[in-house]
């Protein structure tokens, strides 16, 4: 996948990703990991560094998969829509998917398909029902663009945005088991898990969930 | 002529040479080391030919087989002995190139069928003392492998590091990868299929027949008369040629330019570019390739279906393989399309193998995978040394790299 959420550069291009350190964190060491949508290899990387996992790549994006395979890492082009659907029941113990279910044709299907490979599915999203989404929808009247999801409507890739509560009642539908649910702020600062899932849905502006499939 | 004392003078030239003294090393395998051959048939006694470079490390760990296309041969990255020309990987194989001689032991053996040293058409047939022609068995890719893996058994090496190979090269790997599990830690298919397409078989068809229609070809059995048939094997390669390339790298190569003329000389004569071209690829060819070779090697290539021996599921053949893969095709390739690359990856997703697929932007067709393509050599690159560090293979020697 490209860069769904189309996030700017950090000033410090360098230091991990706020949610890829979470991730990072929700990973036990030496597991094996499939993540779907794994762009330049940054969070793959990251895991083969920090944890020791057997790391899977799948990506959209031609010369992203070149530069990952060149760095060493198994990669394959292909994309979340088409060709989760290949893959064995429990074949890693997590499948990631890292900013992409707003972009890909059928999010169902494909958490479904996470849930069914991978042993954890962990999911991260950009958070449509942060206030500045809300507030530039009621007060202009169009398409929020933010720091957040820059894109105006037409040119955006994210074909299926949704709100924390959308995914938490998309996991209730699928049956997954929400066994971590992280939000963070627009500085990259985790919400206090204590807070109501009613205020992490104002003020997260990206989710990371950690879910277990339906029991069989 | 009597079979007991075959008059072989018509076969003093260095083509020849090569069918029966290579200048490569070779290993002969005598009457009691029989090859089984999926026909059924027994072959022996038989040779293998082939060439090595850089050095097999103490344990015997850093071995990479090379596997050549349908008219290639041993001779990856020296110069070949009847052409002079430089090897044919030459782009990827070397000190300080993507399989890099300086870190990598690389062997490259001529396959079975060949007609550089190893055991094919053109070789003596021990039961008449004369070439085999038709009356040598029709062997398979699985064949191939097999004479292929008696060989790296003879060099004694346990495990390969790494196969490799395009085209019917990349079939070979896949055979390799779903016989010797074990004995492949990582395998790298470039621009190939895991079964040869009807269209493929076409093409094959067609070449066969400009052969067996040259009066030279004389059933298989021109050796003896001192002829080949060239004319046919040259139509063979010329139509061959045109499903290596690409209509834009045809096009970008030759348009429409006459050749050496101001105008069209309102004859059959080569007027255009790229039928001069064309001919000058056929009769270079049959210089150095044995007609026989090509019928047989084709027959090879058009009986591979790795899913024949799998209930007809690709995925079955790679079932608990630990191999790493790097699969490889290439954007205008129509010979071995993209597709083809992607079943194969496909299967080895439905067994979780570790797998890289990359499609190389390229606008040079089949023949990409042999000429100058940066991001196929870095994709080599970085999957030979993650997957070199995972089998603790030591660094490029210092100051040799």
């Amino acid at each position: 996948m490209t860069d769904i959420s189309h996030t700017p550069p950090d000033a410090s291009a360098k230091s991990p990703r706020v949610d890829h350190l979470l991730i990072a964190e929700m990973v036990e060491p030496g597991s094996r990991v499939l993540d779907v949508g794994c762009g330049d290899g940054e969070l793959l990387q990251l895991l083969a560094t920090t944890k020791g996992v057997d790391g899977r790549g799948v990506e959209i994006d031609r010369d992203k998969v070149n530069a990952c395979v060149a760095h060493g890492l198994s990669v394959i082009q292909g994309d979340a829509d088409h060709d989760l659907a290949n893959y064995p029941d429990q074949a890693f113990d997590y499948a990631i998917l890292s900013l992409t279910i707003q972009a890909t044709r059928h999010p169902k299907t494909v958490l479904e398909n996470l849930l069914r490979i991978g042993r954890r599915a962990i999911v991260s999203f950009p958070n449509f029902g942060h206030w500045e989404v809300r507030s530039r929808l009621l007060f202009t009247g169009r398409m929020p663009e933010t720091r957040n999801l820059p894109d105006s409507w037409y040119l955006s890739p994210n074909a299926h945005l949704c709100t924390i509560r959308d995914f938490a009642n998309l996991c209730a539908t699928v049956g997954a088991v929400v066994e971590q649910a992280v939000a963070f702020n627009a500085a990259g600062r985790r919400l206090p898990i204590k807070w109501s899932i009613s205020t992490q849905n104002l003020l997260g502006e990206k989710a990371v969930f950690l879910l277990k499939g339906p029991a069989p | 002529m009597s079979a007991a004392t075959p008059d072989l003078s018509a076969l003093a030239e260095p083509r020849w040479n090569e069918v029966h003294n290579p200048t490569s090393p070779v290993i002969r395998f005598g009457e009691n080391e029989p090859l089984r051959l999926e026909c059924q048939q027994d072959l022996a006694p038989f040779a293998i030919a082939y060439q090595t470079y850089g050095e097999l490390n103490a344990d015997k760990s850093n071995a990479i087989l090379v596997c050549h296309a349908l008219t290639g041969d041993q001779h990856v990255a020296s110069d070949h002995p009847i052409t002079h020309k430089p090897g044919w990987w030459t782009s990827l194989v070397g000190p300080g190139k993507a399989v890099d001689t300086n870190r990598f032991f690389v062997i490259c053996a001529n396959i079975l069928g060949g007609c550089m040293g190893s055991t094919g058409p053109a070789s003596l047939n021990p039961k008449t003392g004369k070439p085999y022609g038709l009356d040598f068995p029709v062997i398979t890719i699985g064949d191939m492998v097999e004479a292929q893996a008696r060989l790296i058994d003879k060099l004694g090496i346990d495990q390969l590091f790494c196969v490799i190979g395009g085209s019917m090269g990349g079939m070979q790997v896949l055979e390799w990868a779903a016989r010797y599990k074990e004995r492949v830690f990582s395998a790298a298919p470039i621009a190939a299929a895991a079964w040869h397409s009807s269209q493929n078989i076409a093409f094959h068809e067609v070449g066969r027949q400009a052969v067996m229609a040259d009066p030279n070809w004389a059933a298989g059995n021109y050796y003896a008369a001192g002829t080949t048939p060239k004319n046919g094997l040259a139509v063979a390669r010329m139509a061959a040629h045109i499903t290596y390339l690409s209509e834009e790298a045809l096009h970008q190569k030759f348009g429409r330019n006459l050749q050496d003329r101001d105008t069209k000389t309102f004859s059959f004569n080569a007027d255009f570019q790229v039928e001069s071209y064309l001919r000058y690829q056929g009769s270079t060819f049959v210089d150095r390739f044995d007609a026989n070779s090509y019928l047989y090697i084709t027959r090879a290539m058009d009986y591979f279906d790795l899913r024949e021996k799998h209930g007809q599921v690709l995925a079955n053949a790679f079932r608990g393989t630990k191999t790493r893969f790097c699969v490889v095709s290439f954007t205008s390739d129509w010979l071995y399309p993209t597709r083809e690359s992607r079943a194969i990856v496909q299967a080895l997703n439905a067994v979780a193998a570790n797998v890289s697929f990359v499609e190389i932007d390229s606008d040079k067709g089949h023949d990409a995978f042999l000429l100058e393509e940066p991001t196929f050599f870095k994709t080599i690159r970085g999957f030979l040394n993650a997957a070199a560090t995972k089998r603790g293979l030591a660094p490029v020697p210092e100051g040799r790299s």
